[in-house]
C-alpha cells in the first residue's frame, strides 16, 4: 500500500481495521477523539459495529462482551477516561480475554488537561486496576507505530488471552505523518472454541468468568503465564547504547527528542546513547545488557516523578545512578537534556 | 406448569438459599428456550450479585459480568452475534443504582437485548442492604430502623422511568406463586419473540422472594410478595410497542 498522510490517531483506527477489528465503543476524550469519530463512519464502511456508549464503563463493558464472543474488540480513552476504564480491564484480565486498549496520554492528575504527557505510565504497567495483574504495553513513538502496532496489539492478546494496552500520547495522537497503512486481514469470530457462540447439546457449556473459579492449578497457570509475557514479549530499540557513557532511556515522544540528543552530544564528543522500550511492561530489561560502557542513566520523561526511573534502576540492579529529566508543560528540548547529562557525568558520583 | 425441568437445567452445583426467586427465574428461562427451540443458541450475561450462580444452574454459554455492567456487556455480544438471542440477568440493585446509566441507555437505544431483572427489593449477595427498590419503612442492614423514604426516596418503578422510551416490551411478573409464575412465562415468551424479530430493547422485571436477607420463611417471603411488593409494583406489561402501533 502506498503511504498516505494521516493523523497519528486515524492511522490507528484505520490500521484497527486493517488489523480485522470490527467492534469499537468508545466516549470522547481530547486528545483520542479522533479515533472515535474515525471510526463513526470507517467501521460501518468495513462491516463492523460502532458504538459511541453513554461512559467509558459501559465503553469497556461491551468490549467485553465483543471480546467474548469472539470479536476483535478495542476501545480508546485519555487520562479521566482511561481511569474509569480500570475496573473493566480487571474482569478481561480476569476472564482471560482478549482486547485492545489504547491510552492516548494527556498531562496532569485529575482532570489535568489536554496536552501530551506520560504520567500514566505507573497506571499501565502496574496494573491500573484492582488485583494481582498486569497487562502487556506497547509504546509507539511514530504515526507509523501506530499503525503498526495495532496487528502485533491484536496478535499478542489472542495469544495470551489478555488485554494489551497501546501507550500513546497527544502529540502522537495529533501528529500528522507520512504513514503506510498495513495490509487488511480477515478475522473470524469463531477461529476458537472458547468464545460463546450457543451451547450445543450434548457438549460443554462455555463460561467467561473469573478464571480463578474454574482453573484447575490457577497459581501456576497465572504465574507461567506473566513469566512467558516476561520472557518472550521484551521490545526495545537500542540507538548507540554499546560505547555510551550515559543511556537514556525513554518512550514514546520523549524518545524522539532523546534521539536528536543522541546526535547532538556525540557531535560534540559526549557519548549519549538512548533505549527505548517499545514494550512498557514487559520492562525491557534485555536491553540494557548492552550498556557495558555506561555510567550512569537518565531517564527523560513527560512527568514530575520519574514513574521509569525505579523500572530502570531493578534493570540496572541498582548499580548505576538514576536520574530524571522531566517536563511537563512542553515536550522536553534535546539540549536540556544533554546539560543534565553532562552534570550527572560531572559529578564525583558517576 | 412443566414437571420436569428443561435439561439445560443442571444445578448440580447451584448455591441459591432454599425458596430463592432466582432458582425460579432459571427454571422458567429455560423452558422458555426449550420451548422455543433456542436452548443451542441463547447467550447469556448474568451480573456478578446471586444471579451469578446460573453460570451453575444452566447450561447456555455464559459471562459472568461486573456488578451493573452485564447490560452492556450483553450489547456488545449482540453486535458480534446478532443471530444469537442475548439476554442480561441482573438483580434490582445492578439494574437500577450501580448499571442505571447502562440500563437506561440501553432503552434509549432501543438495543435489541433481553433484560431480566430479578427485584428481590434489596442487596442480596453482599446481606440484605438496601436498594432503589427497598419498600418505605423495610429493615434491611443498612437501615436497621427502617427506609426513611425522605433521605433514601421512593422505591424505583420501572414502568415510570422507561415507559417513555421507545424500546419494545417492559413488563413485571411475579415469582410468588403458580400463577404469578405462569404468567411471568408469558412475559419472557414475549419478549423473547420481540427480540428474535428484532424489535428491540425488552424488561421483564420479576418479583422475587430472597427469605435469607429477610430473615423470614420461604412461605412468609412468598406472602410478602404478595401483600407489600404487589401494592407497590403492580404486575402487567407496560410497553408492547407492537400492539401500540
Ligand atoms: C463495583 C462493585 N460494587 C459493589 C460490589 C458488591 N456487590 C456485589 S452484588 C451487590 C448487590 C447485589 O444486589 P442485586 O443487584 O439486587 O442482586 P441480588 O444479589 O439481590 O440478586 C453488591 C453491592 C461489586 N461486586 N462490585
Ligand atoms: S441471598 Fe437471597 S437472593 Fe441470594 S441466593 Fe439467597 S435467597 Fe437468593
Ligand atoms: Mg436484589
Amino acid at each position: 500500500m502506498a503511504k498516505v498522510l494521516l493523523k497519528g490517531n486515524e492511522a490507528l483506527a484505520e490500521a484497527a481495521l486493517a488489523a480485522g477489528c470490527r467492534f469499537y465503543s468508545g466516549y470522547p476524550i481530547t486528545p483520542q477523539t479522533e479515533i472515535l469519530e474515525y471510526l463513526s463512519w470507517r467501521m460501518e464502511d468495513v462491516g463492523g459495529e460502532f458504538i459511541q456508549a453513554e461512559s467509558e464503563l459501559a465503553g469497556i463493558n461491551m468490549v467485553l462482551g465483543a471480546a467474548a464472543a469472539g470479536a476483535r474488540a478495542l476501545t480508546t480513552s485519555s487520562g479521566p477516561g482511561f481511569s474509569l476504564k480500570q475496573e473493566g480491564i480487571s474482569y478481561l484480565v480476569a476472564a482471560d480475554l482478549p482486547a485492545v486498549i489504547v491510552d492516548v496520554m494527556r498531562i496532569g492528575t485529575g482532570l489535568g488537561d489536554i496536552s501530551q504527557g506520560q504520567g500514566d505510565y505507573w497506571q499501565l504497567t502496574r496494573g491500573g486496576g484492582h488485583g494481582d495483574y498486569r497487562t502487556l504495553v506497547l509504546a509507539p513513538d511514530s504515526v507509523q507505530e501506530n499503525a503498526d502496532m495495532m496487528a502485533e496489539a491484536f496478535d499478542l492478546a489472542e495469544k495470551y488471552r489478555h488485554p494489551v494496552l497501546i501507550a500513546s500520547d497527544a502529540a502522537i495522537g495529533q501528529m500528522i505523518e507520512a504513514v503506510e497503512i498495513p495490509e487488511f486481514i480477515e478475522h473470524d469470530i469463531d477461529k476458537f472454541d472458547w468464545t460463546i457462540k450457543g451451547c450445543k447439546k450434548g457438549t460443554e457449556q462455555r463460561k467467561i468468568q473469573n478464571i480463578y473459579y474454574t482453573h484447575p492449578d490457577y497459581e501456576t497457570y497465572l504465574a507461567d503465564k506473566y513469566a512467558e509475557m516476561e520472557e518472550q514479549e521484551q521490545r526495545y530499540e537500542n540507538i548507540q547504547v554499546e560505547d555510551a557513557e550515559l543511556v537514556l532511556v525513554a518512550y514514546g515522544i520523549s524518545s524522539r527528542v532523546c534521539r536528536e540528543a543522541v546526535e547532538a552530544a556525540r557531535a560534540e564528543g559526549l557519548k549519549l546513547g538512548l533505549i527505548r522500550p517499545v514494550t512498557l511492561w514487559p520492562f525491557p530489561v534485555k536491553a540494557f545488557e548492552e550498556a557495558k560502557a555506561a555510567k550512569a542513566f537518565l531517564t527523560v520523561e513527560m512527568n514530575i516523578l520519574g514513574q521509569m526511573v525505579d523500572d530502570v534502576k531493578l534493570a540496572t540492579c541498582g548499580k548505576y545512578p538514576v536520574d530524571h529529566y522531566g517536563s511537563i508543560f512542553e515536550i522536553p528540548e534535546y539540549d536540556g537534556i544533554i546539560e543534565k547529562a553532562k552534570e550527572m557525568l560531572k559529578k564525583g558520583e558517576v | 406448569m412443566r414437571l420436569v425441568a428443561p435439561e439445560t437445567v443442571t444445578f448440580t452445583e447451584s448455591g441459591f438459599c432454599p425458596g430463592c426467586g432466582h432458582g425460579l427465574a432459571v427454571r422458567l428461562i429455560a423452558e422458555v428456550m426449550e420451548e422455543m427451540g433456542l436452548s443451542e443458541k441463547l447467550l447469556t450475561i448474568v451480573d456478578v450479585a446471586c444471579g451469578s450462580l446460573n453460570i451453575d444452574s444452566w447450561r447456555f454459554d455464559t459471562i459472568m459480568a461486573a456488578h451493573g455492567r452485564p447490560i452492556a456487556t450483553a450489547v456488545g455480544v449482540k453486535k458480534v452475534r446478532p443471530e444469537n438471542p442475548v439476554m442480561a440477568y441482573i438483580g434490582d440493585g445492578a439494574a437500577y443504582s450501580i448499571g442505571l446509566a447502562e440500563t437506561m441507555h440501553t432503552a434509549l437505544r432501543n438495543d435489541n437485548v433481553v433484560t431480566v431483572v430479578i427485584n428481590n427489593s434489596l442487596y442480596g449477595m453482599t446481606g440484605g442492604q438496601c436498594a432503589p427498590t427497598s419498600l418505605p419503612g423495610q429493615i434491611t442492614t443498612s437501615t436497621p430502623r427502617g427506609k426513611d423514604t425522605k433521605k433514601a426516596g421512593m422505591p424505583f418503578r420501572v414502568e415510570e422511568a422507561f415507559t417513555g422510551f421507545d424500546i419494545a416490551y417492559l413488563a413485571r411478573g411475579s415469582m410468588a406463586d403458580a400463577r404469578g409464575m405462569i404468567q411471568s412465562k408469558k412475559y419472557l415468551q414475549k419478549a423473547f419473540e420481540k427480540h428474535m424479530n428484532g424489535e428491540g430493547f425488552c424488561l421483564v422485571e420479576l418479583l422475587s422472594a430472597c427469605p435469607t436477607n429477610l430473615n423470614i420463611t420461604p412461605v412468609k417471603s412468598v406472602e410478602r410478595i404478595k401483600n407489600d411488593m404487589i401494592p407497590y409494583f403492580p404486575l402487567g406489561e407496560f410497553k408492547d410497542k407492537k400492539e401500540e402501533e
